[in-house]
């Protein structure tokens, strides 16, 4: 199919996928992956991307293995990677509470909580290695939250019926980060990574259709210079902060991604995108990014609004039957703990009819009196305590007294680059893992579940993957010389020289934060063709005023946070309208992804299997200016598409 | 609110700095202290000058990055807060607030607020991790850990290694840091292995990276975003006393 918009080239097909019963496949495909001796490890160079849990996870475990492995990310240290802010926890399969889970069960809710738009060998593969990660991080010391009797405690996440989510306090994401961060430390200790921090990933080098290394930026010098290797791994994270106001850290970007599809690796899914419900209202048009708060705390707290519209009492004022438990009263089987696209989407639709609370109308409660009745004060501090603390540092409300205030917001995106099973893209050599894949979560991610992913594929998953890849190497030396080396480095100083010589008159981030609204109002939790059509005139318009008007303040060589944002907007504007064009393709409603002209009579998501059971991975804009489409088909032969129901 | 900003400007490692005075008209006492400086930066650009360069990326004081000593104060005047989560309403109208980078011999300055505390990074290099090559785990739960060991691990672990403890100290000292980590580790049955090399190896290197000696001055817990308790480093110097009388 051609439009305006768009061209449909040939199906991608998955060519590292085993076939077979689906608890064997990993097995098999490990068994069958080439592998390389040790002796021959250490004459090749892996360049890993980003240093989060994926990153991390794999830096270190390529370096033990014996690889050399070149590592960069763009904070000061690689312990700042944005997995450090996860609050919740990380599903694993290990029935330690006896309630009737499994690896088939973890497996089973993955694939129907991302509402049949995931591939389901790596949904199982997923699953199976949840129960390793376990014991790896326990046994770096990492300090989950335990009983009384010394072992691991868990605790139950939405979209799920069992309890499998451990975790250490509300800090979960910091804990297993630090395990990752110390065991990627002892190996740069050991010589064995070569870490580069402050350098900043802004081109892909590809010799003879291999991806053969990068050009980095020193962002404290601005010195540019090419890496080479053998492979080249992204592990650079989701690209949320398209929409300029998200819960991703100020630097996450989708630069090395972007830059990587425009040299041929396709992008996939690139509307799916997670609105997380519980996340603190904005405040103001300072507003820089926005806090998530925990979706575990949906296992204590009750969410309701006013029954009655613009009802501006205090929330200590409305007695209980004038107030709508509406997730209680809609879901009674799942109730507040409902997966977050339904929770999202309800919170929207009582703020449209007029009962939101707070600022603007922008929020409803989720309120923990019941909890603290139940359980007393000192039980829910030990859970949540830092989460309350940080609720009343940043809005000055005291969330033990008055209830909390939410409203959904920008936290987590399921579509990123086209990956095989072996986590490799359409361009050999480079691969992907973490959240920058387009990954397991189809279209939309179950709670504790992106912990999950990063550490997965990073422990588990690429270390034996990738070395079928690179038992055919080494591959022949590149040098800086070569021509494709000296044109892509070419490619990044002239955009460099290009954003400092507009000198126009907006800065960096008016332009993004214009994206964004474009972004929330027409690619957010609603999305109709009007809209998105509309939404891409918008910014190729933004687009063509960024390189007309942006003004980018010094220089090139030198600590330049301004240049490194121009570099980011430019690719999130492009990103943007590839976005739109991927949601105005999809006309079905599905995980965090509502379509305004499917749904059914009583208003909820309506899913289209025989028209869109596919992951649509996108070819970059070509020369008329369309992305090409190109599906890969999605066989469910062990968890049978239905509609989700969580009533 | 309206007030004013006396921020440290320095152009590059080995330039010499100064204190410019800035006014922020109209700021809203709910824009956090990094609002504000974004709001003076995109004033700064228009008005064709340098914005000021500072470090931050979660804004939700978990990754560490934020560091301007506030007013003398690291990370300013709320206790337990990081400079991200600090807001403009625990300020006045009319205040004069001087913002600062972190000041230690082995923190150089890169430019303005921006510091180079990658001498952490070593300090954990040479030895704040338990060896445990991927895939060798035994399963989860053959080792019980008592939860109030857990508990206080857990405490230690908290440490965000934003260097606030470093800036506050007189003789800008890691020890609160290493200690930190030696205590998180410490606790846990894993980390009793390599408790003693640990602990000595940590230890020269923080000496070895340009940090200077505890004298329990206090500074350090004072400031620190997440209440490391200051009882952590006495935990340090007893497992230090025993790992070297066993050599």
């Amino acid at each position: 199919m051609t439009t305006d918009f768009w061209t449909e080239g040939e199906p991608v097909v998955d060519k590292a996928a085993p076939d077979g019963p689906v608890e064997t496949r990993w097995e098999r495909r490990k068994f069958n992956a080439k592998l390389v001796n040790p002796a021959n490890r250490r004459k090749l160079t892996v360049i890993i991307v980003g240093t989060g849990l994926a990153g991390g996870s794999a830096a270190a475990t390529l370096a033990e293995a014996g690889y050399q492995v070149k590592s960069y990310c763009y904070q000061d240290s690689p312990r700042r990677a944005h997995s450090i802010a996860a609050q919740g926890g990380i599903n694993a399969a290990k029935n330690y509470r006896n309630d009737g889970d499994s690896v088939y069960r973890l497996f089973y809710d993955t694939v129907k909580g991302g509402d049949f738009r995931a591939r389901e060998s790596n949904v199982y593969r997923l699953a199976q290695v949840s129960v390793n990660i376990i014991d790896q991080c326990v046994a770096q010391g990492v300090p989950f939250a335990r009983e009384y009797g010394g072992l691991l405690d868990n605790r139950s996440f939405g979209g799920t019926q069992v309890s499998r989510t451990f975790y250490a306090r509300g800090q979960t994401g910091q804990q297993l980060l630090l395990g990752a961060y110390q065991a990627l430390e002892r190996q740069i200790g050991l010589g064995n990574v070569e870490m580069n921090a402050r350098h900043e990933m802004l081109e892909l080098i590809i010799v003879d259709g291999k991806a053969r290394g990068i050009v980095v930026r020193d962002m404290v010098t601005g010195e540019i210079s090419t890496e080479f290797a053998d492979a080249v791994v992204l592990a650079s994270g989701g690209y949320g902060n398209v929409f300029f106001l998200s819960t991703n850290a100020k630097g996450c970007n989708v630069t090395a991604s972007w830059r990587a599809h425009r040299k041929g690796a396709l992008f996939a899914n690139p509307c799916y995108t997670q609105i997380h419900p519980t996340c603190i209202p904005e405040s103001g048009s300072h507003q820089s990014k926005l806090t998530l708060m925990s979706e575990s705390l949906r296992n204590d707290g009750r969410v309701w609004v006013p029954k009655a519209q613009k009802d501006t009492r205090r929330a200590a004022d409305i007695p209980e039957d004038e107030r709508d438990y509406y997730l209680e009263r809609i879901y009674p089987s799942f109730g507040n703990l409902v997966p977050r696209d339904i929770a999202s989407r309800a919170a929207k639709n009582v703020c449209d009819e007029g009962r939101g609370v707070g600022p603007g109308g922008l929020g409803v409660y989720l309120d923990f009196a019941d909890a603290i009745n139940r359980l007393g004060r000192k039980a829910v501090e030990a859970k949540y305590g830092n989460l309350f603390e940080m609720y009343e540092r940043i809005t000055g409300e005291d969330p033990y007294e008055t209830p909390m205030r939410i409203y959904p917001a920008v936290h987590y995106t399921m579509g990123g680059l086209w990956v095989d099973y072996d986590l490799q893209s359409t361009i050999p050599g480079l691969f992907v893992v973490g959240e920058a894949n387009f990954s397991d979560h189809g279209a939309n991610r179950l709670g504790a579940s992106a912990l999950m992913q990063g550490l997965a594929d990073g422990y588990f998953v690429l270390p034996n993957t990738i070395s079928n890849y690179l038992a055919a190497g080494p591959f022949p030396k590149v040098t800086a010389s070569d021509a494709p080396v000296v044109e892509a480095r070419k490619q990044v100083e002239d955009r460099i020289e290009k954003f400092l010589s507009i000198n126009g008159d907006r800065t960096v981030d008016s332009f993004h934060r214009e994206l964004g609204q474009i972004m929330w109002e027409y690619c957010g939790m609603e999305r109709s063709e009007e809209g998105l059509t509309k939404a891409i005139g918008l910014i190729r318009a933004l687009k063509e005023e960024f390189w007309t008007r942006v003004k980018v303040p010094g220089k090139g060589e030198e600590l330049n946070q301004n240049l490194e944002k121009a570099g980011r907007v430019a690719d999130f504007i492009e990103l943007g309208e590839l976005m739109c064009i991927d949601a105005l393709h999809r006309r079905e409603s599905c995980g965090g992804h509502f379509r305004a002209e499917s749904q059914t009579p009583d208003g909820e998501a309506l899913r289209h299997d025989d028209e869109f059971s596919y992951a649509a991975a996108w070819e970059y804009f070509g020369a008329d200016g369309r992305p090409t489409l190109h599906k890969e088909d999605l066989n469910f032969e062990y968890v049978h598409p239905s509609t989700r129901s969580y009533k | 609110m309206d007030i004013k900003v006396r921020v440290w400007r320095q152009s590059g490692p080995s330039a010499g700095g100064k204190m410019v005075t800035y006014d922020v008209k109209g700021i809203s006492p709910d824009a956090s202290f990094l609002e504000m400086i974004d709001v003076l930066n995109e004033t700064l650009i228009l008005n064709g000058d340098d914005p000021i360069a500072f470090d931050h990326d979660c804004r939700e004081g978990i990754c560490g990055a934020c560091s301007m000593v506030i007013n003398g104060v690291a990370h300013g005047p709320e206790k337990a807060t990081t400079t991200c989560q600090l807001h403009m309403r625990k300020f006045s109208d009319g205040d004069v607030i001087d913002v600062e980078p972190w000041r230690a011999a082995a923190f150089p300055v890169i430019k303005d607020l921006v510091v180079d505390r990658s001498a952490f990074d070593k300090i954990i290099q040479a030895g704040g991790y338990i060896t445990v090559p991927t895939g060798t785990a035994p399963d989860a739960h053959a080792t019980p850990v008592p939860k109030k060991d857990a508990d206080a691990a857990f405490e230690a672990a908290t440490c965000i290694g934003c260097g606030a403890c470093v800036a506050a100290c007189p003789n800008g000292s890691s020890m609160l840091f290493t200690a930190a980590k030696i205590t998180h580790l410490g606790l846990m049955p894993q980390g009793q292995p390599e408790r003693d090399s640990r602990v000595i190896d940590m230890l020269q290197a923080q000496d070895d990276a340009g940090f200077g000696g505890c004298t329990n001055a206090g500074e350090c817990t004072t400031v620190c975003p997440k209440g490391i308790p200051l009882s952590l480093i006495g935990r340090l110097n007893s497992d230090y006393r025993k790992a070297i009388t066993k050599r």
